[in-house]
């Protein structure tokens, strides 16, 4: 932050006055359009249902309220779909992050046969839209009696080739001297993956942690094809489908989308520096 | 670059590793991730590929071979053709003001006014939210009646505007919800970059009395020229890609002219039951998406030598 404020006056000295007041002006206009749409939505979550139908430019008339959001609460089906989405995302946070640490392990520290062959696989992979595997895996999740179920909708979501690649490369920064000192003293590999590379891993395992729990919990796709029970509905793909059963329930239906987007805005604030740092460092989200 | 974050923890030793430490059964680390690769992942685009060759429907029964015969309809598909017409045009109108605003905010918040956080929020928070929230606020920003925009059109006098529903906005509209929704991404690379520029730099162009303008054109575009090459080809790969937001907003529709490929593929596939025929698209799409990305790399190398 410090660093950050010395290389703003140096920037600023020496700009005319126009310049940066031009410059204050489009950052204002251009955050206002951006934060506008979010904000419009809260406050007509904050309406009741008949403002919230009524002239958009006025105060409303009965006063504000949190009656839209005591509705969705308790009537509605937002704290099961918030709870699906949880588990499957907790869920596909905890075995993807296990098994391309162990595979990011095997691939960079260890010696076996095929091992530079199946990374190469491993990597070309990354290439492949997932979207237009939708209609085979679709057909393979039948066939194994998976659809309708939360393994069906979690197994498909785990591998993530570029998490192992992006694991792969930090392990390999790892002094390779520590984990002959623990051979010396008679470790095993796995003692020395748990005792050795995950504690000096820690800010990867969490940024890697961070985006695959922000792309399970945004992901629509998937669990949408993938499940038709109403009790299995994730919150993205229960709001965008439920929706009729509100009806035309204006501030309902914002209330229950400023409820969706608040768990990931709550991570975004505790967790900002390390996901901007994550996003710069892999050049990738979770998409 | 994918390293930057070890030096924190450890500073980087290349040091080949001694054949002898290497030896053992590494082999047993990598085998949860590959019977999930191998299943999910290898399976499916075998199967996929396979599927393409039949006349699998979603209802089950009896799939026939049928050669190459669902390639030869893909092509000479109108529907097939309309989606690859606005895919493209989709990709065209998104890639551009995603790559040129998000540098423009980048360098305004990188410039500095107090409170960088706030305005990162700004930029980056609808990039945090799951597509149907993005899609509920904006059916609701283009509602007509008491929706927000056409609110303030009419109060100033104008014809409200079927954001939506009217051919030729529509797909003006979806672009318009796409560069609010993820413009986030490609600002938060700009920023990092700008904030990865040594301060000697504009000290020396300061001392050579640059104007802000000079130093803006002259160093740093220049300075994160990398960035903006994977910022475009990046872009261009995820825009070429695009689904949800339009199944969610006009499900392709007025008349098709908003029907990108993928949401063709998901018609033909889940509400057209044929499975076959949409699999058959779907590695045709494959192969374009893979021909693109080869020519990117081919123009990006010859850039760099």
């Amino acid at each position: 932050m410090r660093a950050q404020n010395q290389r703003t006056s140096a920037l600023t000295i020496g700009t005319s006055k126009a310049w940066t007041g031009g410059a204050i002006t489009a950052l204002i206009v251009l955050a206002l359009m951006w934060v506008i749409p979010i904000l419009w939505g809260v406050a007509t979550s904050l309406k009741t249902e008949k403002d919230a139908a009524g002239p958009a430019l006025s105060v409303p008339s009965q006063g504000w309220t949190l009656d839209a959001y005591v509705q969705v609460l308790t009537q509605g089906e937002i704290p099961r779909w918030m709870f699906n989405s949880f588990f499957v995302a907790v869920s596909v946070t905890i075995l993807t992050v296990a098994i391309s640490a162990l595979a990011a392990y095997g691939f960079s520290r260890t010696e076996f046969r095929g091992r530079k062959w199946l990374f190469a696989l491993t990597i070309a992979s990354i290439m492949v839209p997932g979207q237009i595997l939708i209609v085979p895996l679709f057909q393979q999740m039948n066939s194994m009696r998976l659809t309708d179920t939360f393994a069906g909708i979690i197994l498909p979501q785990i591998v993530a080739p570029m998490m192992v690649f992006i694991m792969k490369n930090f392990f390999e920064t790892i002094p390779q001297e520590l984990e002959e000192a623990a051979r010396i003293d008679g470790a095993g590999r796995m003692r020395i993956f748990i005792t050795i590379i995950v504690p000096l891993s820690r800010p990867i395992l969490m940024a890697v942690s961070i985006f695959v729990f922000i792309g399970a919990w945004n992901n629509f796709l998937w669990p949408f094809i993938v499940t038709n029970n109403p009790d299995l509905l994730t919150l993205p793909v229960g709001l965008a489908t439920v929706k009729n059963a509100y009806g035309v329930q204006y501030a309902q239906s914002m209330a229950s989308a400023i409820l969706a987007a608040l768990p990931l805005m709550v991570v975004f604030a505790l967790f900002q520096r390390q996901i901007v740092k994550g996003f710069a460092t892999s050049g990738m989200g979770g998409q | 670059m994918l390293t930057d974050l070890a030096p924190s923890v450890a500073p980087p030793i290349t040091q080949k590793t001694p054949a002898k430490v290497r030896k053992g059964s590494g082999f047993w680390f990598v085998v949860p991730f590959l019977v999930a690769f191998a299943m999910f992942l290898l399976w499916p685009i075998v199967s996929g590929l396979w599927m393409s060759l039949t006349n699998q429907s979603l209802t089950g029964s009896g799939a026939g071979f049928t050669g190459l015969s669902n390639y030869a309809e893909a092509l000479a598909d109108p529907a097939v053709w309309q989606s690859l017409w606005n895919t493209a045009v989709f990709t065209i109108a998104t890639a551009a003001p995603l790559v040129v605003l998000s540098f423009v905010m980048a360098y305004l918040v990188y410039v500095g006014l107090p409170g960088q956080w706030l305005w990162r929020m700004s930029f980056f928070t609808p990039y945090l939210l799951p597509v149907s929230v993005v899609t509920a606020l904006w059916q609701w920003m283009f509602q007509p009646g008491f929706g927000l925009i056409n609110s303030i059109l009419t109060q100033l006098g104008f014809a409200e505007i079927g954001f939506l529903d009217q051919q030729g906005v529509a797909m003006f509209s979806i672009v318009l919800v796409t560069i609010w929704w993820t413009v986030g991404f490609n600002f938060l690379l700009y920023l990092s970059a700008l904030q990865n520029i040594p301060d000697h730099v504009f000290e020396a162009a300061q001392l050579d009395g640059a104007g802000p303008w000079r130093r803006l054109v002259s160093i740093i575009v220049p300075m994160v020229n990398k960035t903006t090459i994977m910022i475009v080809m990046l872009q261009i790969l995820a825009s070429l890609k695009v689904f949800e937001q339009i199944y969610l907003l006009t499900a392709g529709g007025p008349r098709g002219s908003t029907r990108s490929v993928l949401e063709y593929i998901y018609d033909v596939g889940f509400s057209g039951y044929r499975l076959g025929y949409a699999s058959a698209i779907s590695y045709l799409f494959f192969a374009l998406i893979v021909v693109v990305a080869v020519v990117q790399l081919r123009i990006m190398n010859r850039k760099e030598h």
